[in-house]
């Protein structure tokens, strides 16, 4: 018996990339995730691609607005609403109860959700950019601008991941997350220039905007995007890649700190 | 899904039972709610063997046993779902818990697995306080929720092979799934199994590790009965293998074909602790032989009753017309305990 107790666990290493594994494997089987948050961002490029084909002046097309917006919703979708929504499923469903009754690491877990978020987003902005190359001549970043798209679409999908960690626990259970957190997001969309230009949401409505982090992901992505020029429609009049990375990395603190203090694995009043 | 229904109703049975204890009196001790009528014979320490009696309360707990429990007490809210228990359980025994629902079997159990806090008392589990024991600790145990493990879109190989990733020295997945029957299911998502199958699934992922000590929270609920008879034949072939199980159940005969002792936890204690025949003092409880004569239906209680037939015999020179002779059933015992708020 004393033989089973001193025999050595498996490797941290191991465990999470089991996790990882079963992690993208309940992603990519499940239809409604897949449609959800993989197909919803690519179905809205089709459709404002085809309809709101319009001149934004300067020969900048709006699907080149629009794919700076259109990202951000994307990664929106596949770290805070995927993980608001996937973990507050797996609680209410037990899922996690019987994990944290194995031996399995705690941390393996969160590298497996990591690991989930890294592997959509990636697939994500991968077919948005295929689809603005190949139907709306959409122009690529160029140069030091993919330094900033990359840094600034990790940065915004660690405070979105860490954020959906957090609002999982706040939730009852999967459903009523998805029915908190959808229409949440949707709200953000429009006023965080998603759907339209940022600068023709009223003032007041762009203060609240900027107090989460998708305006602040949109508005960094429209920097490797839009020419130079249009930093001047921004409302601080050029692109606050400074302020964005601050409210972003602010973000994380937050979510972070909110994770370690609400994380549950297992229902409230169960404990 | 049954375990939701057993859920909901366990519910509404602790609510229920709420109203009985308050009316019992908590400040009763513990020999006075021992001392009551037809099973106070039982419980007194002369008629049940030493080594099947539950421990007193002022002993400390055993570091040895699989599981020791010492006057385990938790609330919700004001009622007290765990009101004083006291258990012992030996390595490599099979120990049943029965009671009703709401009784406290899941929070005694859930408290053992590390899963829910306690307001007070003693708990070992294989040597350790569950509640701060690590991952070399939870590598020792098999867990087999009454909730089950939720949905999947894994197929049942799968979840195997990564449960058993979590162990030092797990069992072949495929082995486990034959033990459970499931092999004709190993490529079938976890979704896509019947309530029944998924039970099995949910074993399967509890024994997989090579659990020391397994946990069996009413593993049978939704189970034909061909299929309780397979698991039944399981358990005990995890026995042979020197496992030690903790089951509860609702089901009388699931423990006395299984159990090496059973517990009867009512009221948030154990009322007994006793080997299976003996339960309740069936095994020194009157048998009642009841035939016919002239016409008329006759049932006699006696502590012989091999000398009644045979007298019976002799006087009807042969058969005696429509004989039989019967011991109180584990269910007549188990509900006079549970249905007596003492």
């Amino acid at each position: 018996m004393t033989a089973t107790s001193e025999r050595t666990l498996p490797s941290v290493v191991g465990v999470c990339r089991t996790r990882a594994g079963v992690e993208l494997k309940e992603f990519f089987r499940q239809r409604e995730s897949v449609v959800f948050t993989l197909m919803f961002p690519v179905i809205l490029l089709l459709i404002f691609g085809a309809v709101l084909d319009y001149d934004l002046g300067g020969g900048v097309s709006f699907t080149q607005y629009f794919m700076a917006g259109v990202i951000a919703a994307g990664i929106l979708g596949a770290s805070l609403q995927n993980m608001a929504i996937g973990i507050a499923t797996e609680r209410s469903d037990g899922t996690l109860k019987g994990l944290s009754g194995t031996p399995m690491p705690k941390s393996a877990f969160f590298v497996g959700k990591v690991v989930q978020v890294l592997v959509v987003t990636v697939a994500i902005v991968v077919i948005l950019l295929a689809i603005g190359v190949l139907f709306y001549d959409v122009d690529l970043p160029s140069g030091t601008d993919w330094l900033t798209f990359v840094w600034v679409a990790a940065l915004g999908s660690a405070a979105c991941t860490l954020l959906g960690i957090a609002i999982s626990s706040l939730a009852r259970n999967g459903r009523s997350a998805s029915a908190t957190v959808t229409p949440v997001a949707l709200v953000l969309q429009f006023i965080s220039g998603v759907f339209f230009l940022f600068s023709a949401v009223p003032g007041w409505l762009q203060t609240v905007a900027a107090l989460f982090p998708l305006k602040w992901m949109a508005q960094g992505l429209r920097s490797v995007f839009l020419p130079d020029a249009l930093a001047a429609e921004e409302p601080a009049g050029s692109w606050e890649l400074g302020r964005v990375a601050l409210v972003l990395g602010l973000w994380c603190v937050v979510g972070l700190l909110l994770c370690v203090r609400t994380f549950r694995w297992q229902d409230r009043g169960d404990g | 899904m049954p375990e939701w229904g057993m859920e909901g109703s366990a519910k509404g049975a602790a609510g229920g039972s709420t109203h009985a204890g308050t009316a019992a009196g908590r400040g009763a001790t513990r020999s006075v709610a021992m001392g009551r009528g037809h099973w106070a014979l039982v419980s007194s320490p002369t008629e049940v063997p030493a080594a099947s009696a539950a421990p007193r309360p002022d002993s400390p707990v055993d570091p040895d046993a699989a599981i020791s429990v010492r006057r385990l007490v938790r609330h919700y809210g004001a009622f007290p779902a765990v009101d004083g228990l006291d258990l012992d359980i030996a390595r490599g025994e099979i120990f049943a818990l029965l009671g009703p629902n709401g009784a406290g079997k899941t929070t005694t159990v859930e408290i053992c697995e590390g899963f829910r806090k306690r307001d007070s008392g003693d708990v070992r589990v294989l040597g350790e306080d569950p509640a701060t024991a690590g991952r070399h600790w939870k590598a020792q145990l098999g867990i087999v929720l009454q909730s089950g493990a939720g949905d999947s879109q894994l197929t049942c190989r799968e979840l195997l092979r990564a449960q058993a990733s979590y162990y030092p020295d797990p069992r072949d997945p495929d082995e486990v799934l034959e033990l459970v029957g499931l092999t004709e299911k190993a490529g079938v998502r976890g979704r896509a199994l019947s309530g029944g199958q998924r039970r099995r699934l949910d074993v399967a992922l509890g024994i997989v590790g090579r659990p020391t000590l397994l946990f069996l929270d009413e593993p049978t609920t939704g189970f034909d009965p061909e299929a309780r008879r397979q698991f039944w034949s399981l358990i005990r072939s995890l026995r042979d293998l020197g496992t030690t199980m903790l089951l509860t159940t609702h089901y009388l005969d699931e423990a006395e074909a299984l159990a090496d002792r059973v517990g009867v936890i009512a009221r948030g204690r154990l009322v007994e602790v006793a080997v299976p025949s003996a339960l309740g003092g069936r095994g020194s409880a009157p048998a009642v032989v009841s035939w016919t004569e002239c016409g008329a239906r006759r049932t006699e209680a006696t502590q012989t009753p091999t000398a009644l037939v045979s007298e019976l015999a002799g006087r009807f020179g042969g058969e005696v017309p429509d004989l039989a002779v019967a011991r109180p059933t584990l269910e007549d015992v188990y509900l006079r305990m549970i249905g007596d708020p003492a």
